[in-house]
């Protein structure tokens, strides 16, 4: 790095400029290497008829993989509940999360210790929680189904069915549901984190002539914090729909995408096809159809985060 | 009356929040120490022990299974990550957010654009990279691999942190005669620890946490982490060991969770100054 101060005295911001330049290389260079180019090779992948067997890119097929995928019944399934799962979690965390940071902005006797309990399910790796969450809903053992038996929610003779078991991960709706709520529960932590940086930083004063005016707790939600937190909540949406959209642990772990195709999701799809099947190139072509549908959600969050910020809401 | 309403909402809102989030985890904790004529039988109240609790669970977790080795994966996994990223992160944010002019305060989308590539989207190709370079099955393979979820990340992170910091400051000590870079070492960098904290904590997280690199570039016990072992080793078929399972799942996430915990305001603060996405504000 002290390269820089070695050569040939040229003004300062030349100087500066190449520092920069040094600085930045061993990221850039690392980056197209590992990202950059592995994402090519996945276009170029999925447009050949390579497998796990002979991993060559010879064989040109056009977009014929595209086609073949688009044609399989699991297809479908795997877009729309992928786009379900999404959603699903992105509302409900944004709406909790928005709540929970409206509790955490203040300060209260052992607010420390409660901020260990709540950040629980965040410092759980993806896989052990789809594991808990597994045996949490587990078709026999569940202390759900007990807790709903016991209060006459579950089993004969009551609302929820005669069955002694809810059977979670192998029904297609409460399955689908099961994962939205395993992914609110891990996400959440992380996007009240997001939302509580906006949240603090809107000055306290707004909040105090708003109290004089006369407002309610609701007509200051509604005008004066949402409005604000619009960029951070922006931000908060595009982590948290990248989180559950690429995620394929969940499904994998407990409904395995069943039964069929009912819960399959495009990531543990493609990686089914790709790795466990040995397609690579099928493989490679169904986890492509993800790009488009996370460029256009990327580019509608900046936007509209952009906008919000330029209104001048922020010195 | 309204006050009263208001603590009584607050207090409940306090209640609901953490019973959502502690349930699963006690019931994890509860689960890991019952005996098996306890843990199935439908009929027993699974909440408390109508058996003697028993470590027999936990002890076969680390004598009987590799989770031993799984943890020591993990963690040497997750510390050369850490390294890795703030070597490639710290020089490029601070590069961005002071030395390539208007446009690089403004990178903050493209950093995202890396960002939005997720895993499942590369694995396959980075597959065959990593099997190019003969790293395949080894934990080489994560190390390699893991900073490009954890770079983006934080060079983002730490961008919003430089650019927070008063320009005057690196100023003042090129006009007493440092160098650039010896203002970046001796001013910058002292000032953006708590950056950097955040930084050390969210590379290990990431890195701890990924299930499909590890599960895709690693299929021998000796290189597998904790992410990708315990479901492959603990789940044998249709034979569940869910007691060792949870305690797997509890010995990591208990001490994570304090030490998050004890994080939790910095890292808020940590998003705080760079709260829209690395847009420049005018």
């Amino acid at each position: 790095m002290n390269g820089a101060e070695t050569t040939a005295r040229v003004g300062l911001g030349d100087r500066d400029r190449l520092l920069g330049w040094l600085m930045l290389a061993p990221s850039l260079l690392y980056i197209a290497a590992l990202v950059g180019l592995p994402f090519f090779l996945a276009i170029a992948l999925s447009m050949t008829s390579a497998t796990v067997g002979d991993p060559s890119i010879h064989g040109f097929v056009g977009l014929g993989n595209f086609v073949q995928v688009l044609h399989e019944s699991a297809f479908p399934l795997a877009l729309r509940n992928s786009v379900i799962v999404t959603l699903g979690t992105l509302i409900l965390t944004l709406v909790l999360a928005t709540a929970e940071s409206e509790l955490l902005v203040r300060d209260f006797r052992g607010k420390r210790l409660l901020q260990i309990l709540l950040i629980l399910p965040w410092a759980m790796p993806v896989s052990l929680a789809a594991i808990d969450w597994l045996w949490l809903l587990d078709s026999e053992f569940s202390p759900v189904d007990w807790l709903l038996r016991h209060i006459h929610l579950l089993g004969p003779g009551s609302p929820l069915g005669p069955a002694n078991h809810l059977y979670y991960y192998g029904k297609e709706w409460l399955g689908l549901g099961a994962i939205v709520a395993i992914n609110v529960w891990r996400l959440l932590p992380f996007a009240t984190i997001i939302v509580l940086a906006g949240r603090t930083s809107i000055a306290r004063d707004i909040f105090e002539q708003a109290q004089v005016d006369g407002a309610g707790f609701f007509r200051t939600l509604f005008s004066i914090t949402l409005p604000a937190l619009l960029p951070i909540l922006m931000v908060a949406s595009m982590f948290t729909a990248l989180l559950v959209f690429g995620d394929m642990a969940v499904t994998a772990l407990t409904t395995r995408g069943g039964p069929g195709y009912a819960t399959q999701v495009l990531p543990y799809w493609a990686y089914l096809k790709g790795i466990d099947g040995g397609a690579l190139s099928e493989g490679a072509a169904v986890a492509l159809f993800m790009f488009p549908v996370l460029l256009a959600g990327a580019i509608l969050a900046l936007r509209m985060a952009y906008r919000a910020e330029s209104q001048g809401d922020r010195p | 009356m309204m006050p009263a309403l208001r603590r009584l909402g607050f207090l409940l809102g306090l209640l609901l929040f953490t019973l959502f989030a502690v349930f699963p985890i006690v019931w994890m904790v509860i689960t890991a120490f019952k005996q098996d004529a306890d843990l199935y039988d439908a009929a027993n109240n699974p909440f408390v022990y109508n058996l003697p609790p028993t470590l027999k669970h936990v002890i076969f977790l680390f004598t009987g299974t590799n989770y031993p080795v799984f943890l020591w994966n993990s963690l040497f996994i997750g510390i050369l990550v850490v390294i890795i990223t703030l070597l490639l992160a710290v020089p490029a944010a601070y590069s961005l957010s002071r030395l390539a002019g208007h446009w690089g305060e403004r990178s903050g989308i493209a950093i995202f654009l890396v960002y939005l590539i997720p895993p499942t989207l590369l694995f396959i190709p980075l597959y065959q990279i990593v099997t190019f370079l003969r790293a395949a099955n080894t934990v080489w393979a994560l190390v390699l691999v893991y900073p490009t979820i954890t770079v983006p990340f934080c060079t983002w992170l730490l961008l919003g942190f430089f650019k927070s910091l008063p320009r005057e400051l690196e100023e003042a000590a090129l006009i007493d005669g440092c160098s650039r870079w010896q203002a970046f070492v001796r001013v910058a960098l002292p000032l953006s620890l708590p950056g950097i904290a955040t930084c050390i904590v969210f590379a290990f997280a990431l890195s701890l946490s990924d299930y499909i690199y590890a599960t895709v570039f690693v299929s021998s016990t000796a290189s597998h982490t904790v992410s990708a072992g315990v479901p492959t080793e603990l789940i044998r078929g249709d034979i569940y060991y869910w007691q060792s399972l949870m305690a797997a799942a509890a010995i990591v996430t208990i001490p994570l969770a304090v030490a998050y915990g004890l994080l939790f305001d910095r890292l808020v603060k940590g998003f705080q100054s760079d709260s829209a996405g690395g847009e420049a504000t005018p």
